[in-house]
């Protein structure tokens, strides 16, 4: 009966499959609201997605708010990212720091960072700087706790030959521990861009006047669950979007990284 | 010794009152991972020198603190006792600038390509990046890695990853090499053609080189001069051999004659007692 193996090396079989299942997904979504079996008003309806998602690009009213979110999470993300990756940098070079931060650095990762929208939104005013701030605290941890483990796991050979090779500690941080460290930061970049979103999105949702979180909060208002499913469709779209740009660059830099397939044995 | 001298020119006449490296009663203590208080010493009291344009090894039981002294030699490490000079200089604080070290393990930068790798040191020393990659290249060539300069060390195999860290090392025109068990994971042909391919490089220039080995045929085959360790802890030379074959060698060959059977057997028997003392040891 089963002609084609199921064979996970197979890229058409595989896409092929995802399809139907993105599609069977869908199709029992449309069946199952459109018989009655659950209420649109609570789960929406794809064609009625679809159509909110086609009103919004047509009318173009959709741009501003698609604009402003994309802006504060890639401010977000960039500022997060320089500021973890400097402070790791600068405490793992510096064990008494370190030591020092260390229980304030555990304090603030481990509080629930999300309490501090509504005092950014004090802070910063109903402007995109606020919910860049929620944004920034999210992601400066994230990278920051992989620059620093990055650091502290560079070879101590590759690091004594460099040091040998007479690179002083200026040359040490460039050659050495940066690129050590683009490792783990890449790794950490790829959650770093969905907290991104979370930042902004969360930040939109508890006070501002544009943005795809205060049009969820909108559509939330007036029961329009549509507009509520087609906006968090919107957002996924976008974050796998910069999640996949995130990986061009990481192929990009670490491309002197090995790629299982690709290595040599050890013998010559 | 004498052939070395002449072949140096003008720095002889210094070079005779200040040998290359000089160990005075140099021991090194650590503190033990055994419990708070207690220490480890894994080399005692270790006078030695080693003469411009000379090959020395060092040979001992494994763990007998043979990595502790060439860090010392560069510097990395300082003695808890005695002194070290270079060219007669005492090393009293920074890295040996004179120096030169080849690590066991693989030290190149896994993020640079092989002639990255290579030009690093030279861009370290303030040469401008296009002048140190032409100089690197052309030491790729040398060690017989011409048209490999591209890939990244994850891409070469472990015998070529050798030759760049000795390109590496040697690009820089240093005086003394350090080599610490650098051949110990490659296979046993790989092995014969690095060791002759590090005498062909060494006798261009003779620099000073120590090499630190386990292998005493690697030794003997190599060297000018052979200095036995003793187990650990408190590792102290206990003798020293003059290896007086012919060069140029083939350390294929070199193996199979007379004289080198003869000074095996004689080294073998002072590191045997050594070597039996670590296995007892480590057993209980």
């Amino acid at each position: 009966m089963r002609a084609i193996a199921l064979d996970p090396n197979n890229r058409a079989l595989v896409n092929v499959t995802r399809f139907l299942l993105l599609a069977g997904g869908l199709f029992f979504w449309w069946l199952s609201t459109s018989q009655g079996w659950l209420s649109p008003f609570f789960f929406g309806e794809p064609f009625g997605v679809l159509k909110t998602l086609i009103r919004w690009f047509t009318t173009g009213s959709i741009f501003i708010h698609l604009y402003t979110t994309l802006l504060e999470t890639l401010l977000a993300f960039g500022i997060g990212t320089v500021l973890g990756l400097a402070v790791g940098l600068g405490l793992a070079l510096n064990p008494f720091l370190a030591v020092v931060t260390d229980p304030f650095i555990k304090a603030f990762n481990s509080m629930p960072r999300l309490i501090f929208a509504p005092i950014f939104a004090l802070w910063f005013g109903l402007g995109i700087w606020s919910k860049v701030a929620l944004g920034v605290t999210l992601v400066f941890f994230v990278v920051f706790f992989n620059v620093f483990q990055g650091v502290r796991e560079v070879s101590p050979v590759v690091l004594a030959n460099t040091r040998m090779l007479g690179a002083n500690s200026r040359q040490l941080l460039r050659h050495v521990y940066m690129p050590s460290a683009m490792s783990w930061v890449f790794s950490s970049l790829h959650n770093a861009v969905g907290i991104a979103f979370v930042g902004s999105v969360v930040g939109e949702y508890l006070g501002s006047e544009k943005g795809v979180g205060y049009l969820i909060l909108l559509a939330e208002g007036v029961f329009d669950m549509n507009s509520v499913i087609a906006g968090i469709l919107l957002l996924t779209v976008f974050a796998l979007v910069l999640d996949i740009a995130v990986s061009q660059f990481e192929n990009h830099f670490m491309r002197w990284r090995p790629v299982s397939g690709e290595t040599v044995a050890a013998a010559a | 010794m004498n052939m070395a001298v002449a072949s140096i020119g003008e720095r002889s006449a210094a070079q005779d009152v200040h040998p290359a490296l000089c160990f005075e009663h140099v021991t090194c203590t650590f503190a033990s991972n055994e419990g708070a208080g207690k220490t480890y010493t894994a080399v005692h009291d270790v006078s030695l020198t080693v003469r411009e344009g000379e090959f020395v090894s060092v040979v001992g039981p494994t763990g007998c603190g043979k990595s502790t002294l060439l860090n010392v030699a560069a510097g990395l490490m300082r003695p808890s006792s005695g002194a070290l000079s270079v060219f007669g200089r005492p090393l009293s604080q920074g890295l040996n600038r004179d120096a030169s070290y080849l690590f066991q393990v693989d030290a190149l930068m896994p993020w640079k390509s092989a002639e990255d790798n290579v030009a690093a040191g030279l861009i370290f020393h303030g040469k401008p990046k296009a002048e140190a990659l032409a100089i690197a290249r052309e030491w790729l060539v040398r060690v017989g890695l011409d048209g490999h300069g591209k890939k990244y060390p994850h891409q070469l195999s472990g015998g070529m990853r050798k030759r760049a860290g000795l390109a590496q090392a040697l690009v820089l025109n240093p005086r003394i090499l350090l080599m610490d068990e650098p051949f110990s994971a490659l296979d046993i042909q790989t092995r014969h053609l690095m060791e002759d391919e590090l005498l062909r490089l060494w006798s261009e220039d003779r620099k000073s080189v120590v090499f630190v080995t386990h292998d005493l045929e690697e030794a003997i085959s190599l060297s000018d001069r052979v200095i036995v360790l003793s187990a650990g802890p408190a590792t102290r030379p206990i003798a020293e051999f003059e290896i007086d074959l012919e060069r140029p060698r083939e350390v294929a060959e070199i193996r199979m004659t007379q004289r080198f059977l003869q000074l095996h057997s004689a080294i073998w028997d002072v590191l045997r007692g050594e070597v039996l003392k670590s296995y007892a040891r480590n057993r209980s």
